[in-house]
């Protein structure tokens, strides 16, 4: 449980911080809170040789409005999220889900941004940013880029993050209309991570539904959108039966492990019923 | 010398034993006043890491630790070749069949491995950090030989061995028949009479004692004496063991356990990297420190339980219990640590449980295969037994169709019939097991359960509920050493104490019972304090130092209080007696009129005339006025050995909700009235009990250490051993009935492993009695909700579980520092 020795750097500004990662030889990695990065260094499953901690860096932090979307710094806590007005306002679903992350002290140290880069299949993050088609705002030393959801997600533990980028930002459309939004998580122990998770956001008018958008976690390497749900539910009634016969679609092109916790045959019927049940707390019924 | 009120009234001064007092130890535990063993720093002090082996099963062909020997900071590095000679064989003491077979047990692998995380070379170095980097630089050549993994295979013959020089996998059988010990009828005749026969297959799953505390040793050499810190649960067994194994004479050999993290069984264990410590300490002359990292912990401290339960019950169509068979497979890991074959053998005496079986036949194999060894774990034996009968209890109910609680009544011992010797000879003490179970019901709204689960049932509610019942004892107060010796078992089960009265009046209490964590020091201290009759506060209790505590067979097997505590009241009542004879030399008055209450003696029909112990403390101490032919101490000593084991008792009911579309189970109540006799403190009984249930429904619900194929332990960070927490676990309502033991003077019967032994049982059945109008029959533990799905949609146990660690965090499914990925391995995968 102790890590191999490496370089550290503590930058204060975006800038450093590039630089820093640049200087920082082969194999570098970026912390962002480090309740991820920590114990797999303990394990020595990783042995980086620098590590840029960017706690330091104030830039990186907090919420604000930007037009049609607001904008959560990458270093933004899991608490600082928690307890935001703005995400409170335009993407409670966000902090349906940060509510479920590991356990308070995580909450105090990890952060939105660290949680989506290290992109972890049954982390519950990055499918909640998926629903809600968030932006990606990438710095590099030469300038700045920004990635959909979709993109950035690619492959298990791997992003669309170039060596030497930072993820810096988090654009999250304000939705409009009247939405309702649920984080459905299945775990053994509270601080456990998803066996499977369900983030769903509905749009109602009057008993139709007429739009939902509903992000799978653990339900294969990369978060998913459940596209053939979401399709169901377009115009649908807002009934339990029309929701029930829309959630049955959640497995489809999934492509889950098999764990301890859980084989994929019986994640993939788990996804229905928490579909279904995400859905519906969504929509109110 | 303190001013003592004189006593006002006639009323009788309050009693310390019944009082809910917070634990004395606990302010400088938690606030981290205490010294661990890891927090010991001494001179020139060198820090050992442990280089284990990554492979389950192999040969060592070459070990290369040149590069090792030149990393910086290194000091030293040995193999298993560098200690051939000298490290002996680690313990066993309990040689359960006079033809068991122990293949010895190296503390580090000097040939072959076989277990993943055997020890197979040490670093020696300057610093933890130095030592650690270079456990890397260590370059080990393995052939690998197949892994023998699961008992059921490697009990066939031509099974691949564990051990290649003995002839089968089996290390012994052990048979109990009550019919040829003449306690019972013949039990093959029993069944082939009766009525009806109920036969199951259980699994006992192997569990991991993960205690908070990481276990530790600092070894400090002054010449050809040795001081051993360790964070153990038996720092005297410690120190006649090593002194056996290492040739080091018991009298240069000083063992200190000072507070002590937790242990529930894991740290009753001679351990290889405490053999190991002394051995390096001995040739490099330097003191050293071995501290463990939690997955070294999770992965080679020893194990518990891991057996396959072969149990078939015999009764009459009106629900008459006519015999039991049990045969047993337990799984001994890969070699025999110091109690490792004697925990399935102790449970063969408890399977009979509450109940009057007329016939009774036990039989189990002890299984060698490449995983680290069992041993004792919370229990040790007896949770494996009150599982296995009161599972088959439930079973025997609905073949019958009766309801299972009267199913039991039925069929267990009434109160009026103790004491009560049951068919596998035991003799229970005392109890009311209806009395018990009435004041459970009560506190679970037994009725009303019922009623919402029949209105669930009916409305096909996707939530169902259900109700089960453990109606469980135990064997505690270890133990007779005549019936430890008729086991076989290699030492006594007495207890010793002293009291030193010091000049002050205050008291020192050593105790032989080592606590680690308990509350010894809180609940001797009230023991003491009504004996003696001086303040609670006045009382200070040594313990885990061999050169203080020079006698004891410290803490395991719910013992303490009530063999460890009893010798520490017959100590103060000889403190008591020899005070007397100065008492009444002062006060010039004959003994037999001295009356001693309050910690005064005073002469009877004399109001006003008194001395209080601890002025007659001071005056022996001075010494200046005592009676002729008396040495002039009160100081006492004691050593109590029982006549009898203690039978603490109780009824716990689960309430259960099952989603049936999930298969998640949900504990919605949690009842248990558990009758350990007289209670010193409640609020550590009460302690006791939800650390017990906590630990009793994890084997339930949560936690299995899983082996791949590879024989790789995928369960290897608490990320995967699912030990759960406040807030995964229920409201617990407790209660007591008091029956008091008769055995010894206190009157307690113990406390520490009942929970854990009661629960597991009583959590299953609740959730089988939820989905069993489903067609549900059995539920492999742990009850993840996979299995209960399963169980629910698919028939049979569950199943087999994926052996792979969750791929959460990218950490606990990849290959680890201590596991190799083939083919059949969980580790890794295709990533």
């Amino acid at each position: 449980m102790i890590p191999a020795a490496f370089a550290y750097a503590r930058p204060t500004t975006i800038d450093e911080a590039l630089q820093a990662v640049a200087d920082g030889g082969e194999d570098v990695k970026i912390m962002a809170g480090g309740q991820s990065l920590i114990p797999v260094m303990r394990l020595r499953l990783a042995a980086p040789e620098t590590v840029v901690d960017l706690t330091r860096v104030a830039e990186m932090r907090g919420v604000r409005e930007e037009g049609d979307a607001i904008v959560i710094g990458a270093m933004t806590t899991h608490s600082d999220v928690l307890s935001d007005p703005l995400i409170a306002q335009w993407a409670p679903l966000i902090a349906d889900a940060t509510e479920t992350v590991a356990d308070r002290q995580v909450r105090h140290r990890g952060t939105f941004g660290g949680a989506l880069a290290h992109a972890d299949p049954a982390g519950d993050l990055p499918a909640v940013a998926l629903a809600l088609d968030a932006e990606f705002v990438i710095a590099g030393l030469n300038g700045r880029r920004t990635v959909g959801a979709a993109e950035f997600f690619v492959d298990y533990l791997t992003t669309a993050l170039e060596e030497g980028e930072l993820l810096v930002e988090i654009r999250v459309p304000k939705l409009q209309g009247t939405w309702g939004m649920h984080y459905e998580k299945f775990n053994r122990v509270a601080q456990a991570w998803s066996i499977v998770a369900v983030a769903a956001a509905v749009r109602r008018e009057g008993g139709v539904i007429a739009e939902a958008r509903i992000g799978l976690t653990n339900m294969g390497p990369v978060p998913l959108r459940a596209s053939g749900v979401e399709a169901a539910l377009a115009g649908a009634e807002a009934t339990a039966e029309a929701i029930a016969a829309a959630a049955d679609r959640a497995a489809e092109g999934t492509s889950p492990s098999s764990d301890l916790n859980a084989q994929a045959d019986y994640r993939q019927h788990l996804v229905t019923v928490l579909t279904r049940r995400a859905v519906t707390a969504a929509a109110g019924l | 010398m303190t001013m003592v009120d004189e006593p006002t009234g006639t009323q009788a001064p309050e009693k310390e034993v019944g009082k809910a007092r917070r634990r004395k130890e606990d302010a400088r535990l938690i606030t981290g006043k205490t010294t661990w063993t890891d927090n010991m720093s001494l001179p020139g002090m060198l820090h050992i890491a442990v280089v284990r082996s990554p492979v389950a099963h192999a040969r060592i062909s070459n070990v290369d630790v040149s590069a090792a020997k030149a990393a910086p900071g290194v000091i030293e590095v040995y193999t298993g070749r560098d200690f051939a000679e000298e490290q002996g064989s680690l313990p066993c003491a309990w040689p359960v069949t006079p033809d068991m077979v122990n293949p010895g047990h190296p503390s580090i692998a000097v040939d072959s491995v076989n277990h993943v995380g055997e020890a197979v070379a040490l670093i020696v170095a300057r610093s933890k950090v130095a030592a650690q980097d270079a456990v890397e630089l260590v370059d080990i050549d393995y052939d690998v030989l197949p892994p023998v993994l699961r008992m059921e295979e490697a009990v066939k013959d031509g099974a691949d061995l564990v051990h290649d020089e003995l002839s089968s996998n089996t290390s012994y059988h052990f048979v109990f028949d009550a019919g040829d010990a003449g306690l019972g009828g013949n039990t093959d005749q029993a069944f082939a009479d009766a009525e009806v026969v109920v036969s199951r297959r259980f699994v006992n799953q192997r569990l991991i004692p993960a205690f908070m505390e990481p276990r530790s040793c600092v070894v400090s050499p002054q010449g050809d004496n040795y001081t051993m810190w360790s964070s153990t649960q038996i720092p005297h067994i410690l120190r006649v063991m090593l002194a056996m194994v290492t040739g080091v004479p018991e009298h240069k050999l000083r063992i200190i356990a000072p507070d002590v993290g937790g242990g529930f069984g894991g740290k009753l264990q001679v351990n290889p990297e405490e053999v190991l410590a002394l051995l390096v300490a001995r040739r490099l002359g330097k003191p050293v420190k071995w501290t463990e990292t939690r997955s070294e912990s999770l992965m080679t401290a020893h194990h518990g339980r891991d057996q396959i339960q072969f149990i078939d019950i015999a009764a009459d169509r009106e629900g008459n219990v006519k015999g039991l068979k049990v045969r047993l497979l337990a799984d001994m890991g890969a070699y025999l640590r110091l109690i490792t074959p004697g925990v399935p053998a102790l449970g063969a005496f408890m399977f009979p449980a509450i109940y009057k079986f007329p016939a009774y036949h036990f039989e189990c194999d002890g299984v060698f295969t490449n995983k680290v060894p069992t041993d004792a774990y919370r229990g040790a034996g007896r949770p494996e037994a009150t599982f296995a009968v009161e599972r088959i209890m439930d079973e025997l109910a609905v073949e019958l169709g009766m309801d299972p609680l009267e199913l039991r009544r039925k069929n267990w011992i009434q109160a009026q019939e103790f004491p009560f010797t049951t068919i596998a000879g035991l003799e229970y003490d005392s109890g009311d097991y209806e009395q018990a179970t009435q004041q459970a019901l009560q506190l679970i709204g037994y009725d009303e359960l019922r009623a919402e689960q029949r209105q669930r049932r009916e409305s096909g509610d996707p939530v169902q509920l259900g109700i089960g019942f453990s109606t469980f004892t135990e064997m505690c107060g270890l133990a007779p050493s005549r019936v430890l010796g008729s086991l076989a078992f290699g030492a006594g089960g007495w207890e010793h104490a002293s009291i030193r009265m010091l000049p002050t009046g205050k008291v020192e209490v050593v105790t032989g019972s080592t606590p680690h964590g308990q509350g010894h020091e809180t609940a001797w201290s009230q023991l003491v304090a009504d004996e003696l009759g001086v303040p609670f506060e006045d009382v200070e209790v040594l313990h885990g130092d061999t050169s203080i505590s020079s006698r004891g067979l410290d803490t395991y097997g719910s013992r303490s209080l009530v063999v460890g505590g009893t010798a520490v009241v017959k100590a103060a009542e000889k403190v008591v007696a020899k005070a007397r004879k100065i008492a009444a030399h002062l006060l010039e008055a004959s003994e037999d009129d001295l009356e001693f209450t309050g910690g005064k003696f005073s002469v009877r029909g004399t109001p006003g005339t008194g001395l209080g112990i601890q002025e007659i403390a001071l005056a022996i101490f001075a010494a200046h006025n005592y009676p002729e032919g008396i040495e002039p101490s009160i100081d006492a000593d004691a050593t109590f050995d029982p006549v009898n084991f203690s039978f603490p008792h109780g009824t716990h009911i689960c309430a259960m909700e099952v989603d049936t579309e999930t298969g998640m189970v949900k504990i919605r109540k949690y009842a248990s009235v558990d009758d350990i006799g007289k209670i010193v403190n409640p609020l550590i009984v009460e302690g006791q009990i939800h650390g017990g249930l906590a630990q009793g429904i994890a084997q339930a619900l949560y936690e299995e250490a899983v082996y791949d194929d590879d024989g790789n332990l995928t369960t290897g960070t608490f990320v995967d051993y699912l030990v759960p927490a406040a807030s995964d676990l229920p409201h617990f309502d407790t209660g007591n009935t008091v029956h008091e033991a008769p055995g010894n003077p206190i009157g307690a019967k113990g406390v520490g492993e009942a929970g854990c032994i009661a629960s597991t049982p009583a959590v299953v059945n609740a959730a089988l009695d939820a989905v069993r109008h489903l067609g549900v029959t059995d539920i492999q533990m742990p009850l993840t909700p996979e299995r209960v799905w399963r169980a629910i949609h698919q028939g049979g146990d569950g199943g087999e579980r994926a052996t792979a660690g969750t791929i959460a965090w990218g950490g606990a499914s990849t290959e680890t520092t201590t596991g190799v990925s083939t083919d059949a391995s969980s580790l890794g995968g295709d990533r």
